[in-house]
């Protein structure tokens, strides 16, 4: 669901459809009732590949023990006002 | 014939076959409920007598309902409420097309509102009946059934009094009659699609213009007005 143009898309939820038709209808049927979006996509759940919980510390460990990774690991260089 | 059709539609609160398409006619109960909530409202303004919008639709008795028989109709099953919205979203989509281009401005803004609304209704119905009469030996039965059922009760959508025709002559209202091949080919399009047969014309049903119903409007009216007829003027 995209909240207005230009904007990230984001996950809205699940709805069950038989076609792409139905599924595009009932997306918009069940989570557009108020406002909340000026375009939808859906994709069918077998088209989604999705990472593996018993890979998650091979997935994401890494990242979180390298602080150097961090925008606020860095001392901001005095004078730099535009940064 | 807003008003009715969104009571009827309004009872698959619950019922629907599948979540999501209860949410969906339940919206477009609350989409008819709006442009019934406008209609009747500009209704009491016009009549000059001081009815609001909710006398219009709580208090007025059986006889001064003019709606189109076939909202009234009972639900039956999916495809009979599928074949009702059908030829009604049909209808509608072709009325408030027409009425964009009234002399009436209020008319005209109303219209400019209900049309998209009108468009998704008709665009949700027809893939039903499509995707019902092309499925299986037993979805097409029924829709076919429920095609058949709901055919003699479109005839009066078309009627016209002869204060409407005036209404039209003036560029007001619409001249209804003048949908009716336009209907009829789009109605043709969408069952040729369906893979069902159109039914042929045979006896209409009439009576709305003279406010003489079904036995069916008085059930609704009872359980919509109790409210306000036991408690009147009660507000929350």
């Amino acid at each position: 669901m995209q909240s207005k143009p230009g904007a990230n898309y984001t996950h809205a939820g699940s709805i069950h459809a038989s076609d792409k038709n139905m599924a595009l209808q009932n997306a918009r049927d069940t989570y557009t009732r108020r406002g909340e979006g000026t375009s939808i996509w859906v994709v069918p759940t077998s088209a989604i590949v999705a990472s593996n919980p018993d890979d998650n510390e091979m997935f994401f460990d890494p990242s979180n023990d390298k602080i150097y990774r961090l925008p606020t690991f860095y001392v901001m260089p005095e004078g730099a006002k535009a940064i | 014939m807003a008003l009715i059709h969104s009571y009827r539609l309004s009872e698959w609160c619950s019922n629907g076959p599948i979540l999501e398409e209860d949410l969906a006619l339940t919206n477009f109960a609350l989409d008819m409920l709006g442009r019934a909530q406008a209609l009747l409202k500009y209704a009491g303004e016009v009549e000059g007598i001081g009815h609001t919008e909710d006398d219009l639709a709580y208090r007025r008795g059986e006889r001064r309902f003019l709606n189109p028989l076939i909202a009234e109709l009972p639900n039956g099953d999916f495809a009979q409420s599928m074949a009702r919205m059908l030829y009604i979203g049909a209808f509608e989509n072709l009325l408030y097309t027409e009425l964009l281009k009234s002399k009436d401005e209020t008319l005209a803004a109303i219209a400019g509102k209900a049309i998209k609304e009108i468009r998704y209704h008709l665009s949700h119905a027809a893939d039903w009946v499509i995707r019902l009469g092309d499925g299986t030996a037993e979805s097409h039965d029924k829709m076919q059934r429920a095609i058949n059922d709901m055919w003699t009760y479109t005839g009066d959508m078309f009627d016209m009094s002869s204060e409407e025709t005036k209404l039209a002559n003036d560029g007001i209202a619409v001249n209804t009659i003048s949908l009716l091949p336009s209907w009829n080919a789009q109605i043709g399009k969408v069952l040729a699609e369906a893979t069902l047969t159109m039914p042929t014309d045979g006896y209409m049903q009439s009576g709305s213009l003279s406010g003489v119903h079904t036995e069916h409007l008085g059930h609704i009216l009872s359980e919509m007005q109790y409210l306000q007829r036991a408690y009147p003027d009660a507000s929350w």
